[in-house]
């Protein structure tokens, strides 16, 4: 079954976390003359176009060249604007990677990098356009919070947390419209999961936009086995939230972890070290985009081909409950 | 000061230079020679700068690109009033702040560099800043000719002109070598003033350890409205020492101490017919 087919009545559909970002951009700047989003070709698919004709001068264009957007949001930052560098997430990381290196992190410019179209959302583009490497390559550089928000709720949140964080962020949305995800629950901090689901007998780690599928298959396990499981949007895989990780584990439940991400380096692999590293023996699994050739397709189709789906979340759960 | 005194000073921060270079046994000594000049004239004629206010948001911006020429930024700041120099005695050591390329550690270091090819991004961002702002002061980079290759300053100098940056100075010190040879034979870089010029910067060239037309140069207000400023500095790597200059050897080569000696009592000899 196709994710984006599935409908949920327990849960209200919202909108691309990509436009509640650029939305939540128009608000600060209503009020922040300082907030400045500057792209690279990229305000289309960062959906800045509204924010762009209505702030023209709060928007700094530098063309296709990723190296200088995090160069010049870095001299902006450094000379008190609030800078969101945009782009698309595949590009972001990996073109720019020395500069958020160099200029962002080890310069210490509370840069606000932001990865539009992240993970596969690019999809049938290919490997290209994908960013399956992202949270491993800027885990290993310091001074830097890691955020992929899940859900509407949690990108505005994110946005506005970032704008006077005065730090370096680095934050990634999708272009699916996503469901909110727990409505009575409205606390969110960087370094903070948010459990959106809670139950004894399983724990599924997720981030981004795998939350949902992730919600999806507790509730199917629920349904169809009784199984009870705690889901959590771990939305800052770094700093991560071990103290939740270990609440998690304490009772020796399963632990499944989820990301639109290579399994290598992400917040799978985050979770596990933390765990091994504290003595915890939990049955433990990494859901991710497996180190080969990307399956081609879209978002959608690679998602389910690897199992990061309603269906494939309950088939683990199954398999690691011995049920 | 007078224009004795600034050329006096020269020679005293190659000395200086060579002097900490020498003790951490490290250091990028030939380009250090090459760009003190610009330097000193920046430090002591040019830039907005208070060692005692240093973070001043109306502040003049200098950013040093070519980071591995530290040695000649931390002497001319230290000699500034920005930090005592005596400090240098721990250059290089373990746990010192003062490393081998610049960092903001440091008082009056902007930003931390020694990847080549960062500096003028980042100036673009603090020029298009000030501009937004209504602010009048500079921003100033100096770059090195061995990193023109890096494609990052091509992206900046595009940048630079697209937004009439006229408030950024990017100086390159054109010594002509880098570490594998003559730049000519490395990666070309001739005719960088019509590269420029076509790219829509104003372009002044000048001898580079003329104190005099560098002053003129840097201090002269935009060299055309609207337009960015290049200003191409003609440099001798190693200059000052006569077995240095133009020498690869001394890229980054540290003197013996006879050579230590040698370099000295020559720059006490230029000393003297100042």
């Amino acid at each position: 079954m196709e994710l984006d087919k599935i409908e949920e009545k327990d849960l209200k559909m919202g909108i691309a976390n990509q436009v509640v970002f650029s939305e939540t951009m128009q608000q600060l700047a209503e009020t922040d003359k300082d907030i400045i989003a500057v792209t690279s070709d990229s305000r289309g698919s960062g959906k800045l176009v509204p924010f762009a004709q209505k702030y023209p001068n709060q928007i700094v264009e530098v063309g296709i060249a990723e190296q200088n957007l995090v160069g010049v949001a870095a001299g902006l930052a450094s000379a008190g604007k609030k800078a969101f560098a945009v782009s698309p997430a595949c590009f972001l990381s990996a073109r720019a990677l020395e500069q958020i290196k160099n200029d962002v992190c080890y310069s210490d410019n509370p840069v606000t990098l932001v990865g539009i179209s992240s993970g596969i959302s690019y999809g049938a583009l290919g490997t290209t356009h994908h960013s399956l490497h992202d949270y491993a390559a800027l885990r290993a550089i310091n001074n830097i919070t890691i955020v992929a928000p899940a859900d509407n709720f949690e990108t505005e949140q994110a946005v506005k947390l970032a704008a006077k964080h005065n730090k370096p962020v680095y934050m990634r949305f999708g272009k699916k419209a996503m469901p909110f995800l727990d409505e009575t629950n409205s606390d969110f901090e960087f370094g903070k999961g948010r459990i959106v689901r809670n139950g004894g007998d399983l724990a599924i780690i997720a981030c981004g936009e795998t939350v949902y599928p992730a919600w999806l298959a507790a509730k199917k396990l629920e349904d169809e086995h009784g199984i009870k499981t705690t889901v959590v949007s771990m939305h800052t895989i770094k700093p991560l939230d071990v103290k939740l990780l270990e609440n998690l584990a304490e009772n020796g439940r399963p632990i499944i972890t989820v990301e639109e991400h290579m399994v290598y380096g992400g917040l799978g692999e985050a979770c596990a070290s933390h765990l091994m590293q504290n003595g915890y023996k939990n049955s433990f699994k990494i859901m991710g985009i497996p180190d080969e050739y990307t399956v081609t397709g879209s978002q959608v189709e690679i998602f389910n081909y690897y199992g990061i789906s309603r269906d494939g979340i309950y088939k683990t759960g199954k398999k690691l409950l011995k049920i | 000061m007078t224009n004795k005194e600034l050329k006096l000073k020269s020679v005293f921060l190659r000395k200086s230079l060579l002097k900490y270079i020498y003790n951490a046994k490290a250091g990028h000594t030939g380009g250090s020679l090459s760009c003190v000049d610009t330097l000193n004239v920046l430090y002591n004629r040019v830039l907005n700068v208070d060692p005692n206010d240093f973070k001043n948001p109306n502040r003049d911006r200098y950013i040093q690109s070519k980071g591995h020429c530290v040695e000649a930024l931390f002497v001319t700041l230290a000699d500034r009033g920005f930090f005592p120099m005596s400090d240098l005695e721990t250059l290089c050591q373990h746990k010192s702040h003062y490393i081998g390329h610049p960092t903001k550690k440091v008082n009056g270091v902007e930003q931390n560099t020694g990847a080549l090819g960062h500096g003028l991004p980042i100036c673009v961002g603090e020029a298009i800043s000030a501009k937004l702002d209504g602010k009048t002061h500079r921003v100033y980079t100096l770059l090195g000719d061995g990193e023109l290759p890096e494609g990052s300053n091509w992206e900046a100098f595009l940048a630079a002109a697209h937004y009439k940056l006229d408030n950024l100075y990017a100086i390159l010190d054109y010594n002509k070598q880098q570490i594998t040879g003559d730049n000519s034979e490395v990666m070309n870089t001739d005719s960088v003033s019509e590269k420029l010029q076509s790219f829509g910067w104003a372009v002044k060239e000048v001898d580079g350890h003329n104190l005099e037309e560098l002053e003129a140069a840097l201090n002269s207000g935009p060299l055309e409205a609207g337009k960015p400023n290049f200003i191409i500095a003609h440099t001798v790597k190693g200059k000052g020492v006569s077995y240095m200059e133009r020498n690869l050897k001394w890229h980054h080569g540290v003197p013996t101490p006879e050579q230590y000696e040698l370099a000295l009592s020559e720059l006490n000899e230029a000393e003297a017919l100042i």
